[in-house]
């Protein structure tokens, strides 16, 4: 027969098994660990509202009192490590240590300081009254005749043994009310542990919360990227770059204005350096935020990088409307960076760029007629994106058997 | 040639200088330098300019609000020619311009033109004179897409290559220049494409052919 897994379950289950456990000891030791604990609880909990709000007219007052919810912080980490004694594998947790590195971060929670008021006030006492009352009752029943000898009639619970008699009945009753106390301290050990992870805990839904929270934030990030990358682009794009095509233009007129000679072959030059530097901020400003995919979408971005692509590619792209903005530029990034793979290794005839919605995604596909043997983990910008498409709760596959095709397929959720 | 009177629309102040002292330098007259839209239109009513010069993107909502402008000039005053410019190849607006002024008159020339001073002066010349003129980069974005379907799927790479040139506004001497060719071969080309083509006989058989090309 297996080991019950916790107190609870070996108290209702045999009785000469449950007797002969560990349970009703650990039960024991919890009750007994309690006491000193709610005790100390409380003077802590005592003495920080009174300083509190003593002082609550300084400002130290109100540090105090705000100190005290993370004191129950620190009391549950404890009480679930000693939730320990009563159920094999305690709750997992996170150690108060890492609690206070995060630091404001984490919400004070509520249950914990219940709990923590709970213990200081009632919880500490029951289980001391418990205790000595399940200590007691048994001990003096066993040992009433030596008692009786030493020291006349006892008293207990109403009942005076004062016969020698029936202080041997005593004994008799004390062996059963030992089984009752070892039940009635593991049921009492048992029902605070309830409490105790009722409260402290970690609820299903608050993990559940967690992940929404977390899912949340990282589209957050994702957001902000997007919106940092089109400030960057409109900067350079309402900056340098209008500078530098009035450079162009002063210089095209210089042009037409110098003697012909060596100084016209110089003006020629900057004009020529002065174009090379404008390709060369266009190319990095496409690389951040393509201006034309923020203006007009998908399918016109699309259609100017398959306009520079060395290797013919069709474009079939049919949007009823604009996806959000982080949608949109993920889908723009993958098809240039499957384009740009197509045009160094694919060796291919054409490319096909396709994209559309099915069942609240939109879908992106490259496919090429090219070696194949593509690997999307083998250091291409895809496994850059492929970050990007996570937190979008998007996916990319790459299919590439030797002698090809390829085919990149990228699936991003967007409600209509 | 004698100078134009223009009208000129450009929200970026560095470049709308940058114009204003090409023009000027060419002999023309700017009779108006504008930073939106609106101002365009209004100077344009009042000042009955020969060309209009614009920037596609201007305020308020930065997106085609010069192009608007544009095409309600062509539909509203046919007399004046009109030179769009535009920061990047946008194809959709390029159909859009063109059916507005079936007759020429019109222009689509991407911004980084502007610095090849002498190219540019010479498209809004054309455009002035009645031609359409669409820029050479537009053109081959415009020839990529339309490989697959259309009358054009008629035409043999050669015949698009021609065609696009065409489009440029380049004549057939100046085609055979740039694909290395003789001239009697280029006309050879222009003869196959007006046959493949459904072209309307009435009016210019070269300037339906690049029309047909462009809006296909």
């Amino acid at each position: 027969m297996t080991r019950p897994p916790d107190a609870w379950t070996a108290v209702r289950g045999s009785p000469w098994q449950f007797l002969r456990s560990a349970w009703p000891w650990r039960s024991f030791a919890y009750l007994l660990t309690s006491v000193p604990l709610g005790i100390a609880t409380l003077l802590v909990l005592a003495f920080g509202l009174v300083i509190g709000v003593a002082t609550l007219v300084l400002v130290v007052g109100a540090v105090v009192l705000a100190g005290l919810p993370v004191i129950a912080g620190a009391l549950g980490v404890l009480e679930r490590r000693r939730l320990g004694l009563v159920r094999q594998g305690a709750p997992s947790d996170v150690s108060f240590r890492e609690r206070l590195r995060a630091g404001r971060r984490l919400p004070v929670s509520w249950p914990e300081t219940g709990y923590a008021v709970l213990l200081a006030v009632i919880l500490w006492w029951v289980d001391f009254m418990v205790l000595v009352f399940a200590v007691t009752t048994p001990v003096v029943l066993l040992i009433s005749p030596l008692l009786y000898d030493a020291a006349g009639p006892v008293e207990l619970l109403g009942w005076r043994i004062d016969t020698s008699g029936e202080s041997v009945l005593g004994v008799a009753v004390g062996v059963p009310t030992l089984v009752a106390a070892a039940y009635l301290v593991t049921l009492v050990a048992s029902a605070q542990a309830g409490l105790a992870r009722m409260l402290l805990d970690p609820r299903e839904e608050q993990l559940a919360a967690a992940v929404v929270d977390l899912r949340r934030s990282r589209i957050e990030l994702v957001d902000a990227f997007e919106t940092e990358r089109r400030r960057i682009e409109r900067d350079l794009h309402d900056g340098v770059q209008q500078r530098l095509v009035a450079l162009t233009m002063t210089l095209g007129r210089a042009e037409l204005d110098v003697a012909e000679g060596a100084g016209l072959e110089l003006v020629r030059q900057a004009h020529e350096q002065a174009e090379a530097a404008l390709d060369d901020l266009r190319g990095t400003v496409r690389g951040i935020h393509p201006r034309v995919l923020a203006d007009h979408g998908l399918a016109a971005a699309v259609h100017e990088i398959a306009d520079r692509s060395p290797v013919p590619v069709s474009v079939d792209i049919r949007l009823d409307a604009r996806p959000p903005a982080p949608v949109e530029a993920a889908a723009y990034f993958v098809a240039s960076e499957a384009l740009t793979n197509v045009a160094r290794h694919a060796d291919a005839r054409q490319a096909q760029v396709h994209a559309w919605r099915q069942d609240g995604s939109l879908v992106l596909t490259v496919v090429d007629d090219g070696v194949g043997g593509a690997d999307a983990a083998s250091g291409t910008g895809l496994a850059g994106l492929l970050l990007r498409l996570e937190a979008l709760g998007g996916e990319l596959a790459v299919s590439s058997p030797r002698g090809g095709p390829t085919e990149v397929r990228m699936e991003v959720p967007c409600e209509a | 040639m004698r100078g134009l009177r223009i009208v000129l629309a450009e929200d970026a102040a560095l470049l709308r200088e940058g114009l204003v002292g090409i023009l000027e330098r060419a002999g023309h007259e700017v009779v108006a330098a504008v930073p939106d839209a609106e101002a365009l239109l209004a100077h344009t009513t009042h000042a009955r300019p020969d060309v209009v010069v614009t920037d596609i993107r201007m305020p308020p909502t930065h997106t085609d609000e010069g192009l608007r402008a544009a095409i309600r000039i062509r539909t509203e005053q046919p007399g004046i020619a009109v030179m769009v410019l535009s920061a990047y190849v946008a194809e959709a607006y390029v159909p859009e311009l063109l059916d507005a002024s079936p007759e020429g008159g019109v222009g689509y020339l991407l911004k980084d033109r502007v610095g090849h001073v002498r190219e540019f002066l010479d498209s809004l010349d054309r455009v002035a004179a009645g031609e359409t003129v669409v820029d050479p980069q537009v053109v081959r974005q415009l020839l990529v897409r339309r490989r697959d379907d259309g009358p054009l799927a008629q035409l043999t790479e050669r015949e698009r290559e021609v065609l696009a040139l065409m489009a440029e506004g380049r004549t057939n001497g100046s085609i055979a220049a740039v694909l290395v060719v003789s001239e009697a071969a280029v006309r050879k080309h222009v003869g196959n494409i007006f046959a493949k083509l459904p072209l309307d006989p009435a009016s210019d058989r070269r300037v339906s052919a690049v029309l047909a090309y462009l809006r296909s």
